[in-house]
């Protein structure tokens, strides 16, 4: 018992320190951007009331650390009174700050298109999994036939295909040549099936050769001998027995790829213009400087993508006795 | 090896003849000047692969577009291969405090985390030309932005950023096994220095699995290099990034006029990806006898 709130305690201060510094490396990156933010989204014509006020509401006329370095001076210590304690100080309370574009409260921001990007993510798997499990299914149980080699070769090309090339594609033959879905937009339910298609057909395709790999591993199992030799049927030695057990790994990479459908939705978001994280901080963030904007992204999607890691972890331990005792 | 595997080289190896021989295949001007005139033709004896959207040669485009996709890939993987070859040697052969510090969290920070949004804030944030004037002076900065174009750069630098973590975690674990082996204990017993130990022992005997890491890696770098182009912070137009090409194509009213405009680029992409995918395949088969199916 001891043990495990031990591991639970380390696992949880990791998780914050790796926050911490993808958020600080983040920061740094743009606080070294030359030029000054405030000239860049209130324009050269500013009122110099306007510009003190945008930069006193903003931090922006403290330090932006907490010491500072330039050749000529060596490091000059700035006190606790800057920008970034500023920052983690409302962090530790649920205040991210302040979008510097549109003034309004970067955790609302997040929290309006958070849902978007999980249901495109979700989605995305679902198509993977009602593409992957069928075709990594019959390869397994047919490894070497013919169906296996084309099942390997259109996993391949999912690989290999980014979904900035699936994606237009999709919006060329289906929104274009038969127009049954719009190419963009996120307002009818059926809107979410293309960018879905185009997220999840990576995943597809490394989950249908996870699985192949998996049945023909478990095929070779013992106690599918001992079913068969029962007399079970064929169906029910492959889905009672054979995936149960194949699953297992198939799990681990489901939930491990949840970050890089989230990283995917970045691009995926933009192509439809599917208002989510990634189109967010893309968009609204990078391209428009809202430096506020793109640390509240950055925190989200990295503790979305460790939090993700981690239950993974904890599931496959739960499903998998043999990894506990170990 | 299996036939995909040389279909993969052969992919490659026209591939690198492409940009290597670029300006004798197609000409540079027809890749970057417009022509309203042309605009949306079809594939024609003029233009083998049509025109996009302002009337510029798709098939110039993709041909010098594969030179940004090599240089970007080769220089990638070599260079984080190197970072992550020396930094995963040092955590696995020093081990201790150094490999806490360096498995335990640095590589857990990458791992946290999705590359691609670090690679793009590392690209749009960058100050290529104040960096590499740091770097190698005025002088070097102006020239190597003349000869290599912009963007080049900071695409460079953020695929490496991100890119050296996933060979110098394989590294390690390399390190870690080898370095247990008689022979390592052998070289120990007479009396050889670390150093030597790790760079004429165990390094030539650890490095296998990172010549796979390094194929599948170039695919990696083609396919971010088009990402970063594409989302508009990696090579800036009008240079012909495949990327961008995908990117200035996907607008409805190219789609509907000159959807090769978008094919072209997209299939180059793939084929690319696919035939450093073959080769990484088959040199994992290859080079591990338990894999090779004959």
């Amino acid at each position: 018992m001891k043990q495990r709130v031990m591991n639970l305690l380390r696992r949880v201060g990791l998780t914050l320190l790796v926050v911490w510094t993808v958020v600080s490396l983040v920061t740094l990156l743009m606080e070294l951007v030359p030029g000054d933010p405030a000239k860049a989204i209130l324009g050269e014509n500013v009122t110099p009331e306007a510009y003190a006020a945008f930069r006193s509401r903003h931090g922006l006329d403290k330090p932006a650390f907490f010491f500072a370095f330039s050749r000529a001076d060596g490091f000059t210590w700035n006190g606790a009174d800057n920008r970034y304690a500023d920052y983690w100080k409302g962090v530790l309370t649920g205040d991210l700050g302040t979008s510097f574009k549109t003034g309004r409260p970067v955790r609302d921001m997040i929290l309006e298109r958070y849902p978007n990007t999980m249901k495109l993510a979700v989605a995305a798997m679902f198509v993977a999994l009602l593409i992957a499990l069928p075709l990594g299914i019959l390869s397994g149980t047919r490894a070497g036939s013919l169906v296996d080699n084309l099942a390997s070769f259109v996993a391949l090309l999912g690989i290999s295909l980014p979904g900035f090339v699936i994606g237009p594609f999709l919006v060329y033959v289906f929104a274009v040549k038969i127009p049954i879905f719009r190419p963009t937009g996120a307002v009818y339910p059926e809107d979410i099936v293309l960018p879905a298609v185009a997220l999840g057909a990576a995943l597809s395709a490394i989950l249908t050769r996870m699985i192949r790999s998996s049945v023909i591993e478990e095929l070779g199992e013992d106690y599918v001998r001992t079913a068969r030799a029962k007399g079970l049927s064929e169906r029910t030695v492959i889905f009672k027995h054979v995936l149960k057990n194949g699953m297992i790994p198939v799990v681990t990479i489901l939930g491990l790829q949840l970050g890089v459908l989230l990283a995917g939705a970045i691009i995926t978001e933009k192509i439809f213009a599917w208002p989510g994280l990634g189109s967010l901080v893309v968009d609204e963030g990078i391209n428009k400087l809202d430096y506020r904007l793109v640390q509240g992204c950055v925190l989200a999607i990295s503790l979305t993508y460790i939090v993700a890691n981690s239950v993974t972890d904890i599931v496959y331990r739960k499903l998998d006795p043999r990894i506990r005792i170990s | 090896m299996s036939r995909l595997t040389y279909i993969g080289f052969a992919i490659a190896l026209l591939l690198i003849l492409a940009a290597v021989f670029a300006p004798f295949i197609a000409s540079y001007d027809a890749a970057l000047s417009t022509n309203p005139a042309n605009m949306f033709a079809s594939p024609s004896a003029a233009n083998w692969l049509g025109t996009d959207s302002t009337g510029r040669d798709v098939f110039a485009r993709v041909v010098f577009g594969a030179r940004i996709s090599l240089q970007v890939g080769i220089i990638t993987v070599v260079v984080s291969s190197l970072i992550g070859i020396v930094v995963g040697a040092v955590a696995g052969f020093y081990g201790g405090w150094v490999d806490r510090l360096l498995s335990g969290y640095v590589f857990n920070v990458f791992l946290a985390f999705p590359g691609l949004l670090l690679a793009i804030a590392l690209a749009a944030f960058v100050d290529e030309k104040a960096l590499l004037e740091a770097v190698i002076g005025a002088d070097g900065a102006k020239q190597f932005l003349d000869v290599f174009g912009r963007g080049l750069f900071k695409i460079l630098l953020a695929l490496c950023a991100i890119g050296w973590v996933g060979y110098a975690r394989v590294m390690r674990g390399q390190v870690l096994k080898v370095r247990e082996y008689d022979f390592v204990q052998a070289a120990r017993a007479l009396g050889a220095g670390n150093l030597r130990i790790l760079f004429t022992h165990i390094l030539p005997n650890a490095i296998q699995p990172l010549i796979v890491q390094a194929s599948l890696g170039m695919a990696g770098a083609v396919l971010s290099e088009a990402s970063l182009s594409f989302l508009g912070v990696g090579v800036p137009p009008p240079a012909p990034s495949w990327g961008t090409m995908i990117e200035e194509a996907r607008d409805l009213t190219t789609l509907q006029n000159a959807p090769h405009a978008l094919f072209v680029p997209g299939i180059a992409i793939a084929l690319t990806v696919l035939a450093f995918n073959f080769i990484g395949d088959g040199l994992r088969e290859y080079l591990d006898p338990k894999q090779r199916k004959r």
